[in-house]
This record gives C-alpha cells, structure tokens and sequence, in this order.
C-alpha cells in the first residue's frame, strides 16, 4: 500500500525526523591545511562529540585559495562556515563571534591569561576586548640553510648576528662553490619581506598609525631588486607569476637549487618528511639589518562566525581545542609552534627527528626578537592591503618591467588607495 | 494541429529563467557595481559614485604607456590583451586553415587526424594549462629534451619566466588548444564548395595555387570570416588557461583584462567591485562592437549565398 503525504504515518515520520534535526546540533569547520592540521583536528573533534551528547562537528577541508579569496565573499553575503581556520586574522573581524558570553569566567579567564598576545590581533581596536579566535598555528618567519652545501664548499656558516647581507655573501660563496644555480630564494609574498624591510630600518606605520612605504622599507625593496639582478636570487619566484599571487620556493631549496631558503616555521614538517633523506638543512637565527635582527609572526586561527546557528556550541568546541591537553596534541601532532603560553611553558612532545626538532628550538628561539613593528604590521586590520601589494609592484620590478623606483611609487600609493577604500 | 499560443512560451520559460538569473541580472548588477564605489558586496550598502570608476580607468597621460596611467596594470592587460589578440588570431586563423586545407585532402589516415587535431578542444582550459605548465617548468619536458640532446650542461631554459617566452608560449598552448574547432569549421565550409569547380579548374590547367587564390579562399570567406570572428572574442576573453599557465606573469607580462577585473574583485584584501565592474563594462563594449562585426559578416555570407 503507498500511502499519500498528508497521511498520518507521513505527517508522523516528518515529525520524527525534524525532532532528530533538533536534537542533533552540527557544526560545520572550513579548515585549510598545511600539513594535517584538519586530520588532527578532525580526531580531537570526534571526542568532543564523545563528550558532548548530540553534537556534530564536520570538517570540511578547502585549498589555501578558498579561504583567501571565497571565504570573504560568502562571508559579505551572509553565508559560509561556523567556524573557518583563517589567516586574515584582522581583516575578517567585523564576521567574527564573540565568545566572551559562552564561555565560563574561567575559561574567559584562561584565554587572556594564554593567548594574551595573539587575542588583540583579532580584534577590531585596541578598546576591543573580545576572545574571537584560536590560534591553530603560531608561525614565526626564519632561513632554511642547506648545511650539506657549505660544509662541500668549506664555507662557515655566518654567526648569530649575521646580516642579510652577511648571509647573501656567504650564500653566494658556496653557490659558486658548489655549482648551485642560486644563493637564496624567498617566498613570493609580502609577509616574508615585512623582517627585510623592518631589519633595514621600516617603520611600517607612520605617526597617524597609516601604513608607510619610508626610507627604510625602500632600501629593502632596492636591495631585493638588487639581488634578483645579480643573479642571485630566482627570478622565477618573484617575477614568474604576475598579481599578487603568493608562490613559495620550498621546490628549490628541497631541489638543491638554493642554498638559503627564506620562508618559515610551517615549512618544518614538510622539510623533514622531503628534505631530511636529501641532505642535511638547519634554520638560522633571524638575519639582522642595521635595525633589527627579527622575523615575523604568522599563523592560522580558528574563528566561529557571527551567522552560526550554534554560537554557544561553536565557542564550546573553540573552548575544547583550547584545553591544554587538546592544544598540546594539536600542537605535537602538526609540529606548529603553540601560541598559548601555558602550553609553550610546560613544553610540547614533538615526534620530529632531530634536526626538524633543532629548527623548532630556532624558530622559538627567534619569539623574543620579533620587532614591535612586526606584531603592529601582523595585528594591523589591513595587513594584505600591504603584502599584497608589495608582492605585485616588487614582483614587476624583479620581471623588469618597471624601475626599483617606479615600482616604490606605485606601491605606496596602492597602499594607500586599499587602506583609504577599506577605512569607508 | 494546432498548437496553444502559450505552448512555445511553456518551453521557453525555463531557459529564460535560467539566462535571466545567470546572465542578465549579472549584467544589470554589474552596471550599477560600475557606478559604486567602496568595498561592500550588496548593492545597497554601495555608495553612487557616478562615472568616478570609468574616470580611473580612463585616466591617462598616454594610453600607450600605461606606467602614465593612474590605473597602470589595467592599461597594461588592455594593451597585452590586444597584443595577444592580433598575434593569436591571426596565426589560429592561418593554422587553422591549412590544417583544414591537408585534411580535406585524402591523405591516409584522414579521420584519424582529423581526431588528433580535434583532440585539444575536449580537453579542459585548466587541464591544457597544467599539461603545458608541466612541460614547459624548469624541469619540465622541454629542458628534459633538450639535456638529453646533448645540451646537459646548459642551463635550463625558464621558458614562462621570462616576459617574452612567456607571451609567446601563451599564444602557442592557446593556438593549440584551440585550433581543432576553427579547423572544424573551415572544413566543413571547404566541403561544401563543389567539386565541379575544381574539375573545371583543371581543365583550364589552372595552378593548384590558382585555385586555392580564386576559388577556395573566395568561397570559403564566410567561413573565415565567421572564424576570424569567434577567434577575436575568444581572444578578448581569455582568462583560464593562462591564469593557470602563467598566472599573469612575469610580472603582468600576460596579465589580461578579465584576470585585471578578477584581481581587482576578488583576488585583493580590499576588493573594489565598481572598479571591477567598471573594467567589465569597458570589455563588454570591445565584446560588442567585435560581436556587431560577425553579425555584418554573417549576413555579408548569406548575402553571398543567396546570390550564387
């Protein structure tokens, strides 16, 4: 017998069915990864569902892209995720969920307490006092060296102190040496030329907190241009692709194509799962300019959504991951550096090999030295309104198409036209 | 039978709200996004701004040197998009056509290279781009080759890094992704000229030359036309595969309108949409005006037919 809808054995299944809907509460996590971020993620979420009768939590894995570029846009139009693991940390801050009032006095208490210094660079203002996210992944910028190429050229390795121009000299020394095409290569992006810049005297900001392009940033971009000139830096990086687009250089350095590699602490696993068979690399501490020897923080956040139907069941499991027990796994598990400092303290069991354990300690080492205009630049709003475009102007300069100079011109005032556009 | 006056309409209907949603609404937003400005996504939020975005645009101290421009690499995608459009046509067309002219000739194997030359254009723009990017990549393909030449000390060519190899490698993967669909037509207009034509020709000790001059070109310029055309607005809208190929480098080297619009509203932290929109509109009016001349074209043809 068919029976029509409208009976009561349908009306009764409907019933049943959206009262299973009701019980079962789903969170659903955008996650990009660089490693197995989401994988861990996904293992430490299915014993918060243990725990948590009813609850739901489905990670949806996206390419890096999605996040950037898709990402923003659903947001603006009122869709996309609870939660996201995003990298506009800033930027994104006018969609985030406060989750100040879902979480208990001593969770509210434990998160100021171990994130304090990452907490503000979610936030809208320095008045903002809301917890919006977790970070999944502190990340500090640093140089992979091939120390198998300077010990075949009887090459030292340059000091603790060494400068940019120190370690490009003895990079190119054991290029030569070694019949190695090239002496460094940097990622394509303007998070990894912010310690350049700043290490040869940038300011950033200027006296009205506007992002600037002064004396300092333009002896970086001069010298970079420089070095791409000389041949001693892949023109492919830099000047291959156009826009902004980021693009690494890990193929060159795991190819032996570079002797120094400029990128940072996200690379670790991948290093030591491809290169560590080749040969044998380390991280040096940060390079110095005349200003400052520093690197740049970085990192990935998880974030619940103001749109989210389960505010309080997204900040519960924001809450979870954020227990020592869970972070310190989250942490071991993707050899990321933690941003909760009661987890830094009490130390995290890394299963790396020795020399991807060497670099973690580098790259933790460099934390302290991390200049106040790299914080400011890393927890400015507006960040990729500069890395962007130093990315595309420095990019068509290192192409040769236009002159160091036009390409500083151009570049401050795409700068200030973005930030000017955003600040409407 | 007769019919029901609303029974066309019936059928029409759901593709007319299919091209209404997808196409023509998408039009009028991006008219009025033209006329906005800021960063916010919905219409209302957007403050009118006039014609301030096409201004930008416009603004220019000499439109053949785009670093005069305010808005340089928009300039410098429109002069690359024309460039890329002159080289690409005009070597598709001439590719086209005598790969066309060999295979309506009967040579062994016809059908078989008929499918070779048709293969490409089943093939996905990002998948060509990739098998292209794999080839063409420091260690690709190519350099593999060349090494194994004799030529393995050299070093490898960075045949998409450097501006001109790169435009031309552009053009080149383009030409033969493509060039089995213009053949296709070419073909089939080379078919329908009659043979008696060409026995006639002989009779007359015409030269093979001669004919083609004088019979095959005449008579297959519909077809050209059509051809040349497609070709144009194709070219005009290239986006996908170089954006995989070369990801509009180096520098803006093959940087093109549509990935200028798409940089400009979607790939920037600070996505200025009427800017964006405003670059649509421009490319839209090139799109029109090439459009409008296929039209005369095709009615120049069927002017032509019909007076044989």
């Amino acid at each position: 017998m068919i029976r029509k809808p409208g009976s009561p054995v349908w009306i009764a299944a409907l019933a049943a069915l959206s009262c299973a809907g009701a019980a079962a509460q789903e969170l659903r996590v955008q996650c990009y990864s660089d490693g197995n971020e989401c994988e861990v993620t996904g293992d430490i979420a299915k014993r918060f569902e243990a725990a948590n009768a009813g609850a739901k939590v489905v990670i949806d894995k996206v390419p890096y892209k999605a996040v950037v570029e898709t990402l923003p846009v659903q947001l603006a139009a009122g869709e996309g995720p609870d939660i996201a693991r995003v990298t506009d940390l800033g930027g994104l801050n006018k969609y985030y969920l406060d989750l100040t009032p879902h979480l208990s006095a001593a969770s509210v208490k434990a998160w100021n307490t171990n994130f304090a210094s990452t907490l503000p660079w979610f936030r809208a203002s320095p008045a903002d006092k809301g917890i919006y996210g977790l970070m999944s992944q502190l990340t500090v910028t640093g140089a992979y060296v091939n120390k198998t190429l300077f010990e075949q050229a009887n090459v030292p390795m340059p000091g603790p102190k060494a400068t940019w121009d120190q370690w490009m000299a003895a990079a190119d020394k054991v290029a030569k040496a070694t019949k190695t095409p090239y002496a460094m290569a940097m990622d394509r992006s303007g998070h990894r030329f912010a310690p350049l810049a700043v290490a040869y005297g940038a300011k950033i900001f200027d006296a009205n907190g506007m992002p600037v392009v002064d004396a300092g940033y333009q002896t970086a971009v001069k010298k970079f241009i420089d070095w791409h000139k000389a041949g001693l830096m892949p023109k492919e990086v830099w000047g291959g692709v156009g826009g902004s687009q980021y693009r690494d250089a890990f193929e060159e350095f795991a190819n032996g194509r570079v002797v120094v590699y400029y990128s940072g602490s996200w690379q670790v696993k991948r290093m030591d799962t491809q290169v560590t068979k080749n040969f044998h690399w380390t991280v040096a501490p940060a390079p110095c300019g005349p200003a400052a020897c520093t690197a740049m923080p970085g990192g990935a956040a998880f974030v619940a959504l103001k749109r989210t139907k389960q505010p309080a069941l997204a900040a519960k499991f924001l809450d979870f991951l954020a227990q020592d027990a869970n972070y310190k796994e989250l942490m071991a598990r993707t050899d990321n550096i933690p941003a909760s400092l009661s987890v830094a303290k009490a130390g995290v069991p890394y299963k790396v090999s020795a020399l991807a354990g060497t670099a973690l300690d580098s790259f933790v080492a460099d934390v302290p030295k991390i200049a106040k205009a790299n914080y400011d630049l890393q927890g400015y709003r507006f960040n990729r309104a500069v890395f962007l475009p130093t990315a595309q102007r420095v990019g068509q300069a290192v192409a040769g198409e236009m002159t160091a100079d036009a390409a500083l011109t151009r570049l401050a005032s795409d700068i200030e036209e973005q930030v000017k556009a955003a600040s409407k | 039978m007769q019919t029901h006056r609303s029974t066309p309409w019936l059928f029409l209907t759901p593709n007319l709200v299919i091209f209404g949603v997808f196409t023509f609404l998408p039009i009028v937003i991006n008219f009025y996004y033209a006329f906005t400005g800021g960063v916010q996504l919905y219409p209302r939020d957007r403050p009118f701004v006039g014609f301030e975005n096409l201004a930008s645009l416009l603004d220019c101290g000499n439109y053949l040197e785009p670093e005069t421009c305010k808005r340089d690499l928009f300039w410098r995608a429109v002069w690359n998009t024309a460039k890329y459009a002159v080289f690409q046509v005009s070597l598709m067309v001439l590719f086209s056509l005598v790969t066309a002219l060999v295979l309506n000739r009967k040579i062994i194997g016809r059908g078989f290279w008929r499918g070779v030359y048709f293969y490409p254009v089943l093939l996905s723009p990002v998948v060509v781009a990739l098998i292209w990017k794999w080839i063409l990549q420091r260690d690709g393909l190519l350099n593999g080759v060349i090494a194994s030449l004799g030529e393995a000390s050299a070093t490898p060519m960075l045949w998409l890094a450097e501006p001109g190899s790169a435009f031309f490698w552009v053009v080149f993967v383009s030409i033969w992704a493509h060039m089995g669909f213009y053949t296709l037509i070419l073909l089939a207009g080379l078919q329908a000229i009659p043979a008696d034509l060409y026995e006639a020709a002989q009779l007359d000790r015409a030269s093979p030359w001669r004919s083609l001059t004088r019979i095959t070109l005449p008579l297959l310029m519909p077809n050209l036309l059509v051809v040349l055309v497609l070709a144009a607005i194709r070219a005009v809208q290239t986006f996908d595969e170089v954006f995989v190929l070369t990801g509009g480098g180096p520098g803006s080297a093959t940087t093109f309108v549509v990935q200028f619009i798409y940089q400009t509203g979607f790939q920037e932290q600070v996505r200025l949409y009427g800017l964006a929109a405003a670059g649509s509109l421009l490319l839209a009016l090139a799109l029109i005006v090439l459009t409008l001349i296929q039209l005369r074209a095709t009615k120049a043809g069927d002017a032509g037919e019909r007076a044989k």
